[in-house]
């Protein structure tokens, strides 16, 4: 097997293995703690009165059969999976009897959007400025970008959306500061609509690039103040090759590689910074049905959004990871 | 050919002129500042069509010092004083004060195998970038003449032109060296400087390596300066040979005499630790270390560790003076025997 | 140890904005050991008072007063994040150093489950972790929960630094010497692993407190307990931005950011003081 079948292989396994854990670790929280989600729930539904014994009985057993929760622990985990691969995650109880799947897949697009568009712009606008402030050490404008983008790093998302909604909601109101798109048009391929979305997307995306930019900017600028003492760069300098030529072609590219790698092990966190951001702005995604889910003690939204959450997680590594060999030669032709 | 358009009396001018070159490295780190004198007070003359080696121990600046003469230095590194001066061809290129016009030259007129040369290719780009790169704006040739100017260079020099289509780490070791030996003689520039360009490779590709810079260096008439602390390859391929010791070039001359009678002590000692066929006596190890060059020793810098040391090298440094075939510094060069 | 903190202090200027950042903050959250009320009562002062020379920072929607919320919140908040910070340092070093000395298929095996560690995303864990313990939720629950998803970038990091360690000449005597191979990590290689542990530590605790304050900003940890997160969580619940009480937000803010500056410029100084290459860099090889 070649090096490049390897690599494939491997990654593949990677991903497989992502799957697993995540999902298994998914229901060994919920199985293992020491909160019955079947009481939990009737003690949620008894606050609205039926309080008849019986009927509290059936409840528990319908619960117990809609989580899945009857059985071995074995019978159960094997249940949970058969749920996770038939996409089917029972009827949400907080809005009964819409599934949560159908939820899922009216928050996913909403969420993919976002961090597409946020992760795309943080990682190009991170990793340009920190190549260019690690090349040209003494320009002024450049230390002074990289001082802002650095002094916003280790501000947390919340704080930083919080800021931006003060600003833009509050002190100077141009922008929407709540939901996905205007409430009174129809999703369509319209002019109005596209606009209201990119405006509707404007807070949330600049919180996320705010919050993540920071840290591609210092990765690069160290990566690219070490790649120019390498041989391949002060050889080229030696030999006269334009300064141009000499930042993007060698300096800037083999920079890129651990970046692209950086940034399939970035998507995680990237996630975490998407739910509360979400949260904060009323967007419509993913992350505002997990809160949500758990406010209102929707048991079965929480653990389908999570297990989803951390599925869709693993594809996009997963995808990063294909797209790699394309860049590094070493890796396609082993 | 280019050598060839070089008329009669230019070409008996040294190509390159080095006088009282210092070059300092000058650091200030958390409040203690450090100077290095790691060129210190050198001057030397290259003629045309020779190999000229620098020998020395590692840490002994004759890296330093190819790299102050090929203006390639960056801070903390200074040219404190002294000045740098090719001859290309009749036009005088003085490097510290025409910074520009050395650009220009470079790989046209002075080209670079580099030590390490195993990772000067770039690892993501295919290895006909690198020509083009570095070569094709000083050629004036269409895109398609100049690539089969580079296919036919290569195959004079016996790489098949495939490799121009590979990626570097598809190559092995040797076949990047000399890919990098063809990519520095391209342009058939005047003056080639080779820095260690055989420490990595093992001793069979090593001899290739060898013959394939004699032998580019002789169809061109180039000069060639060798930096490596192998005496062994030194003997083989350069015709004078200038020994460094802690910054200063304490020896030079032509390498049979420099080879059969050392003047300094130090020679004496880089050869008699040389292998000989039927020597089986141990070699005796010279005592103690390179200076460290922020505090080297007053007088003559070799005096801690030289076996014929007096108490005037303690105190006065030894000029370079000319003796019959070379220039030393040392009160006692003469005095030498090898072992 | 206290030579190199005297230098980093003269000579760094970062160092010693993070310093004094941190520092302030730091004698600030230590006050509240002096708080003249007790930091979980509520309503015991005039409601939603602007700052005045009464109370410097204003009081509260609930009748706190802001200046001494924040002191406690700031003081638990910390305590959180190097609870976090210790705990996921065992775990950093220990799997990082295992690794890297072990090598082969025992280095492969973990760092596979270290990167299947990182591609899972924190924040749903963490949630759903809330979600089912609920009202069993404390501090130090989320603290473990927290450090057991907070290690595996760094034990990566500790990993290559005793991966390179393991064929150096001095590893190769002390294992001549018959030392097992606990002595050696600890004995050998600990003293080359504990600068990249220190620095990752600032890291870490800038990442801790910046989940602390996620999760309780949700109103997801036990909302009692003062935090900063928490302050910001009971300001939204009274609409604090909207009824004008906008020391409430602002102040708590103030000094999250101040906090995350003091730290993240002595994490940055200290990698610089710590690392080779830059040094090597600014030495001149």
């Amino acid at each position: 097997m070649d090096g490049f079948a390897k690599y494939l292989v491997r990654r593949f396994f990677q991903f497989i293995l992502v799957v697993f854990l995540g999902v298994s670790l998914t229901f060994l929280i919920t199985n293992l703690s020491p909160v019955d989600p079947v009481e939990q729930t009737v003690s949620l539904m008894t606050n609205f009165g039926a309080t008849d014994p019986r009927s509290v009985e059936l409840m528990r057993e319908a619960l117990a059969e809609l989580y899945g929760l009857q059985g071995s622990f074995l019978d159960q985990y094997l249940s949970f999976w058969g749920r996770v691969v038939r996409g089917d995650f029972g009827p949400s109880l907080s809005s009964f009897p819409t599934p949560v799947m159908s939820l899922i897949m009216g928050a996913l697009p909403w969420t993919i959007g976002l961090l597409t568009l946020a992760v795309v712009i943080t990682w190009i606008l991170g990793n340009l400025l920190g190549a260019l402030a690690g090349y040209f050490r003494s320009n002024l404008m450049l230390k002074l970008a990289g001082a802002t983008v650095m002094a916003l790093h280790p501000v947390p998302a919340y704080i930083l959306g919080l800021v931006l909604l003060l600003i833009f909601g509050y002190a100077w109101p141009v922008l929407p500061i709540s939901g996905g798109a205007q409430m009174n048009l129809q999703p369509s391929l319209t002019f109005d609509y596209i606009r209201s979305l990119i405006l509707h997307g404007t807070l949330p995306a600049m919180t996320l690039v705010l919050a993540g930019i920071g840290g591609w900017f210092i990765s690069m600028r160290s990566l690219v103040s070490n790649i120019v003492t390498d041989d391949h760069v002060v050889y080229a300098e030696l030999g006269g090759v334009s300064s141009s030529k000499i930042f993007s072609q060698y300096v800037a590219r083999n920079a890129l590689l651990p970046q692209v790698t950086g940034l399939a092990l970035s998507l995680g966190s990237v996630f975490g910074g998407a739910v509360i951001t979400e949260f904060l702005f009323n967007y419509p995604g993913m992350g505002r049905l997990l809160v949500q889910g758990i406010y209102r003690g929707d048991y079965s939204l929480v653990l389908g959004v999570t297990t989803m959450s951390i599925i869709a997680v693993a594809i996009a590594v997963f995808v990063i990871d294909l797209i790699y060999p394309l860049i590094d030669p070493r890796v396609r032709l082993g | 050919m280019l050598a060839a358009t070089i008329d009669a009396p230019t070409r008996t001018r040294p190509v390159l002129e080095v006088e009282n070159l210092k070059a300092y490295y000058q650091m200030n780190y958390f409040g203690v500042s450090r100077e290095v004198r790691a060129v210190d007070d050198v001057t030397l003359t290259i003629n045309r069509n020779e190999i000229y080696g620098i020998a020395g121990e590692s840490s002994s600046g004759k890296s330093t010092l190819i790299k102050t003469i090929a203006g390639a230095i960056t801070p903390p590194l200074r040219v404190v004083s002294g000045s740098v001066k090719f001859d290309f061809g009749g036009s005088q290129l003085d490097v510290y004060a025409r910074p520009k016009a050395m650009k220009a030259a470079r790989w046209r007129h002075l080209s670079y195998i580099m030590q390490g040369s195993m990772n000067v290719l770039n690892p993501v780009r295919k290895v006909r970038h690198a020509f083009d790169d570095f070569a094709f704006r000083h050629m004036g040739l269409s895109p398609a003449q100049f690539r089969s100017r580079v296919e036919g260079h290569l195959k004079r020099l016996g790489l098949d032109p495939r490799v121009l289509e590979s990626y570097p780490h598809q190559l092995s070791g040797g076949m990047r060296q000399r890919l990098t030996i063809a990519l520095a003689t391209v342009c058939e520039p005047e003056f080639i400087i080779a820095d260690e360009p055989t420490t990595a490779l093992d001793v069979l590709v090593q001899q290739d390596v060898l013959a394939l810079i004699k032998d580019v260096q002789q169809r061109l008439g180039s000069s060639v300066v060798f930096v490596t602390h192998d005496m062994t390859v030194h003997a083989a391929i350069a015709d004078r040979i200038g020994i460094v010791y802690a910054g200063r070039l304490v020896e030079e001359g032509p390498t049979d005499d420099a080879f059969a009678r050392p003047q300094h002590p130090y020679t004496a000692h880089l050869i008699s630790s040389l292998p000989r066929l039927g020597d089986v006596s141990r070699r005796k190890a010279l005592p103690g270390k390179p200076p460290n060059l922020s505090d080297p020793p007053s007088g003559c810098r070799f005096h801690p560790r030289c076996p014929l040391a007096i108490d005037r090298c303690k105190v006065e440094n030894p000029p370079l003076v000319s003796r019959a075939t070379g220039r030393v510094a040392c009160w006692r060069a003469g005095e030498v025997e090898v072992a | 140890m206290f030579k190199i903190l005297r230098d980093l202090l003269r000579y760094n200027v970062e160092f010693l904005i993070g310093f004094v950042l941190t520092a302030g903050i730091f004698l600030f959250a230590l006050a509240h050991f002096f708080a003249p009320y007790p930091d979980t009562a509520i309503y015991l002062l005039p409601p939603d008072m602007p700052p005045s020379p009464e109370y410097w920072l204003g009081t509260t929607s609930r009748g706190q007063d802001v200046l001494w919320q924040m002191s406690s919140a700031i003081w638990n908040t910390m305590t959180f994040g190097l609870t976090v910070t210790v705990l996921s340092r065992l775990l950093a070093v220990t799997v990082g150093m295992v690794s890297g000395y072990l090598g082969g298929k025992w280095d492969e095996a973990l760092m596979t489950v270290n990167d299947t560690l990182i591609a899972l995303p924190n924040i749903p864990i963490l949630l759903l972790v809330y979600f089912v313990m609920r009202d069993q939720m404390n501090w130090p629950v989320l603290a473990l929960t927290a450090a057991l998803l907070g290690w595996n970038h760094d034990a990566r990091l500790i990993r290559s630094v005793v991966l390179s360690l393991r064929h150096r000449e001095f590893t190769r005597h002390a294992v001549f010497a018959g030392m097992s191979v606990p002595q050696i990590l600890i004995r050998q290689h600990l003293p080359y692993v504990m600068p990249v542990v220190f620095f990752t530590a600032m890291n870490n605790l800038i990442w801790a407190i910046g989940l602390e304050v996620t999760l309780s900003v949700l109103g997801f940890s036990d909302i009692n307990r003062p935090t900063i997160g928490g302050m910001i969580y009971w300001a939204n619940q009274h609409q604090a931005i909207i009824a004008g009480i906008w020391w409430w937000i602002a102040f708590p803010i103030i000094a999250i950011v101040i906090l995350f500056l003091g730290l993240f410029l002595l994490a940055i100084s200290v990698n610089e003081y710590i690392d080779p290459r830059s040094r090597l860099s600014r030495m001149g090889g």
